[in-house]
């Protein structure tokens, strides 16, 4: 017997598609459930523990939140690279760069601005442009020299976490940080406006923003449909006139300055200083948040939010039944893999032959 | 149906209203099964826990990344615990930027400094204990070069080192104390490469300041005398551990909660030494010759009773400078800030 892959005829429904990735969901569910048997706890216990805080109560809703901000920005960054099937798994790098810019611009460039009105924008604008470098530079080596962009936007990743490594445990470590790696607290007119206790901060209402904004970008505007032809076919987007070299540094770019801009936000509205680890790998969350969205921006703010209630959740799992953090890692990882396998047969009938 | 929700929601109300046991969360900076720094705070959260019985609850949460701290500590603070112990010095910050947030709940943090109204700091004087491990060093290296596993040039742990190499000269002279920096609390590859190349540079006793046995595991491998620390991993280099300095959490847990309890509670600054028996020493091994037993035990006793201060003068620094002249000794407040390395200690302090 051999087993042969065969494409169907017709695209996959919405419906369908949303079945799929809805299924992929309640198949890592049900892996999390035997790991968790096999530690010696009830799943059902653990689900319930996984999801009652988190979208249950106000702190937990507000912990939900915090947690999706970045998972949100990343997610929106590489999101517009994948529309042209450009694979920029280098949101992680692009919000490190980012936060580094930021925190650049607080205690370096502009230390003795005290207006919030004007420094918090600047702020803003460093991130971003810190960001979309790290999108520029593997962007025109697709364009220009054929670079395959997984490999160079995996790399500039590590070059972005080694380089904020060195800042923070070199010439940035704080004054009061006793040779600890962080940097010192950022000025108050740096840091976003806070609502209540809680951590609820202006970023997170910025990072929805950015979700409307993208979907704009990609459904109503020239910019948009380009992206749209281009990245059904990158040839025919060439015959329909567009300059598709221009499109993909555009594109990488213009991711990179969102997650960069993520980047910033985590720095200003949540952390407040730098030190190496601040990011427990948004940017590769990302990537699965964005393919279980289906590169929907609205969707994407549900799931990352779903991503946020997981994160905060999973605390809960360590406090109230000790059960290891590092568990919803394997989560993210069965959900990428069913995630994958569920395109395969929206995409292909599987036919088995005799041989 | 109905009614029966609100029952039960009345008597979560009444059981949150009345709720008897005092609920204590820790913070760990690492997984409790590190063996090392995490585990030994463990098993002060066991202690007190089977201390007290039904009067406290507690609860872990391990391998708390720094970003996380903030978030985890508001949802203990939102979720009833009353006390809240951060165990490492990584989480200083947060603690206190959380601790103004909720003025009720009392915070303290492990190693750190920084204190206020509901928020304490609270140590032990490891280097006690220290010095003395450094004699047993100085007394058992034959090659006189000796390799020390340090996580981070923080204070702490420069205080540590020096203290050690403080105690090795006292018996040795001539011997060094060669540093390596793991930048990490936790890290077993790293910290077993560490000692894997201390070894490869002619050290023939490791000692290990990280929270893991992976550098006595290395020693064992190659059959080279190594020294612990936090807790007791002589099981992990049964043919050639010496000696480990170990803390006893339970002590302070104890005192603190039961401060609590009594309502007595307020914010300090405890830095307790061997006196308290907040650290202390494991049983040596019988591959330590008789007299320098004899010896570690009587200055053990001399600075319960302080009458011997490991940081006495004189003492060089590394370029031979005088740092402290004799009669004198370096004061607390230096000793929390200490950035320089005693004479024979090889290694730097990233500035």
């Amino acid at each position: 017997m051999k087993i042969r892959f065969e494409k169907r005829e017709k695209k996959p429904s919405k419906l369908l598609i949303f079945l799929a990735s809805l299924l992929s969901v309640l198949i890592a569910l049900v892996f999390l459930g035997f790991i968790i048997l096999s530690l010696g706890d009830n799943p059902l216990t653990a689900y319930w523990q996984l999801v009652s805080w988190g979208l249950g109560t106000v702190p937990g809703l507000i912990q939900s939140l915090v947690s999706m901000m970045p998972l949100l920005f990343t997610s929106l960054g590489v999101l517009i690279a994948f529309k042209m099937k450009l694979w920029n798994i280098g949101a992680e790098g692009q919000f490190q760069m980012g936060a580094f810019a930021a925190t650049w611009g607080a205690l370096y460039l502009f230390p003795h601005l005290t207006n919030p009105w004007f420094f918090i924008p600047l702020l803003m604008m460093l991130g971003m442009v810190a960001g979309a470098f790290w999108g520029f530079l593997p962007g025109v080596m697709r364009a220009y020299l054929g670079v395959n962009e997984i490999l160079s936007t995996l790399m500039l990743n590590y070059v972005a976490i080694y380089w904020v490594n060195y800042l923070t445990y070199g010439p940035w470590k704080g004054p009061h940080s006793y040779n600890f790696p962080v940097t010192a607290q950022f000025p108050q007119s740096a840091i976003f406006p806070q609502y209540g206790v809680g951590g609820l901060n202006l970023g997170i209402f910025i990072s929805i923003g950015m979700a409307f904004f993208v979907l704009y970008l990609v459904r109503y505007t020239k910019f948009g449909f380009h992206l749209n032809i281009a990245g059904d076919n990158l040839r025919v987007g060439e015959y329909a006139g567009i300059n598709v070299k221009k499109m993909i540094i555009l594109v990488m770019v213009m991711g990179g300055a969102i997650s960069g801009l993520g980047g910033m936000a985590e720095m200003s509205g949540v952390l407040f200083r730098l030190q190496p680890n601040f990011s427990p790998g948004y940017g590769y969350t990302a990537v699965i948040i964005a393919w279980l969205a289906r590169l929907d921006p609205i969707a994407t703010i549900i799931v990352s939010f779903f991503f946020g209630v997981l994160l905060v959740g999973s605390q809960q799992l360590q406090l109230f039944m000790q059960i290891p953090s590092s568990l919803v890692n394997a989560f993210n990882g069965i959900l990428l893999f069913s995630l994958l396998a569920s395109e395969i047969f929206l995409h292909y009938k599987i036919k088995w032959v005799r041989s | 149906m109905k009614k029966y929700l609100l029952l039960v929601s009345m008597l979560l109300v009444a059981f949150l209203a009345f709720a008897g046991p005092l609920k204590v969360a820790f913070l760990y900076v690492g997984p409790v099964g590190d063996d090392g720094w995490t585990y030994s705070q463990n098993l002060g959260r066991l202690y007190v826990q089977n201390y007290f019985g039904d009067k406290i609850q507690t609860t872990y949460i391990e391998s708390v990344s720094m970003t996380d701290t903030v978030n985890v500590l508001q949802t203990l603070a939102q979720s009833g615990y009353k006390v809240i112990y951060t165990t490492s010095f990584d989480y200083m910050e947060q603690t206190a930027q959380v601790a103004k947030l909720f003025p009720d709940i009392i915070f303290e943090n492990c190693s750190g400094y920084l204190t206020s109204q509901n928020m304490s700091s609270y140590f032990g004087r490891i280097y006690e204990p220290e010095f003395l491990t450094g004699l047993v060093g100085g007394a058992m290296t034959k090659t006189n070069k000796i390799g020390y596993v340090a996580a981070f040039p923080t204070p702490e742990v420069v205080r540590g080192i020096n203290a050690f190499a403080l105690g090795v000269q006292m018996v040795n002279p001539h011997a060094t104390v060669q540093v390596v920096w793991v930048n990490d609390w936790y890290n077993p590859p790293a910290e077993k490469e560490a000692a894997l190349s201390l070894m490869g540079a002619g050290c023939d006793v490791i000692k290990s300041e990280t929270d893991s046995p992976a550098p006595l595991q290395a020693a064992a491998s190659k059959d080279v005398y190594c020294i612990g620390y936090n807790t007791d991993q002589s099981s992990y280099a049964p043919k050639t551990f010496l000696i480990a300095s170990v803390f006893d959490w339970g002590i302070y847990y104890k005192n603190d909660i039961q401060n609590v309890l009594d309502g007595t509670w307020k914010p300090q600054n405890f830095w307790g030494g061997l006196d308290t028996g907040v650290v202390g020493l494991t049983p040596m091994s019988n591959l330590v010759p008789d007299q320098v037993q004899k010896l570690v035990n009587a200055i053990e006793e001399a600075m319960k009773d302080h009458t011997f201060n490991p940081f006495a003068g004189p003492i060089y620094d590394r370029s031979g400078k005088l740092m402290v002249p004799a009669g004198q000794s370096v004061s607390d407040q230096d000793l929390l800030s200490m950035n320089w390395f005693v004479k024979g200690v090889i290694g730097n302090i990233p500035k």
